[in-house]
């Protein structure tokens, strides 16, 4: 496939996993906290899974896992790595303004210093986007 | 269960779920094919590769023990920390997978640690 079509296949499904792992892990996180009975047991985490949000959360984080996967078939897990890795800052502002977290000057720091790296990481490498033909 | 002791189990599951899917993976090759057969058949194929349902088994683990942290830790420290598998998962990728990586990212492997660091506080 020719290198441009390839990376942006690569930005295409860097977008999907993104978003999948940000929604999902949102839809998780709201489900476990309106439980009715804490997922204290095996048998109670079981039940856990099936509540709607959670189902929902997993059913999304499910596509994460599968475009991820396709995606590593052809692109560097130090490159894929980084650059989904802005679905942490989305996360945290998740829980922020739809989780009603309390997030602290530290807290705020951390996450955009793991941005300042992820940037650094990436910054550059498009074409590392792909992996180096096998010799 | 304490938040550090579901989180380590989090990040270490990931870490090895992470490199054996990508070390599977690429053995199998690139994948080209994105209609439903194509796809069905490379389901087919890849539920008989023994480091991927290996790898899938670490992700089950990580994902339980990531559900039952989200439960009571917040998600802005939860998933942010879980970028803690990337400093792991870089050093792999260099020793495990061959793969080649250059100063600056090891810079950023080192900011995304102190990141990581700092949810702690």
């Amino acid at each position: 496939m020719p290198p441009a079509r390839l990376q942006w296949k690569t930005r295409l499904f860097a977008a999907i996993v993104i978003l999948s792992n940000t929604l999902g892990n949102f839809s998780i996180a709201r489900g476990m906290r309106g439980l009715a009975v804490p997922a204290d047991s095996a048998l109670h985490m079981v039940r856990a899974i099936f509540a709607p949000w959670v189902a929902l959360g997993i059913v999304l984080l499910i596509l994460w896992l599968l475009t991820r996967m396709v995606l590593l078939s052809w692109a560097d897990l130090s490159y894929v790595l980084p650059v989904t890795s802005l679905g942490y800052v989305a996360n945290a502002l998740m829980g922020h303004f739809f989780l009603g977290e309390h997030i602290t000057l530290a807290r705020w720091s951390g996450t955009l210093l793991i941005v300042a790296g992820t940037v650094l990481v990436g910054m550059g490498s498009h074409t590392r986007a792909v992996r180096r033909e096998n010799p | 269960m304490s938040a550090w002791i579901l989180l380590s189990i989090v990040v270490g599951c990931t870490v090895l779920g992470d490199v054996l899917s990508s070390f599977e993976m690429k053995r199998h090759g690139e994948v080209q094919e994105f209609h439903p057969r194509g796809l069905g058949r490379l389901l087919a194929t890849l539920a008989t590769k023994k480091f991927l349902i290996l790898s899938v088994f670490f992700m089950a683990i990580s994902f339980f023990a990531f559900i039952k942290l989200v439960e009571t830790a917040d998600l802005s420290f939860a998933v942010p920390a879980s970028a803690a598998t990337i400093v792991f998962e870089t050093i792999l990728a260099r020793l495990i997978l061959k793969e080649s990586v250059d100063a600056r990212r090891w810079w950023g492997v080192c900011l995304v640690a102190l990141g990581v660091i700092l949810l702690a506080e």
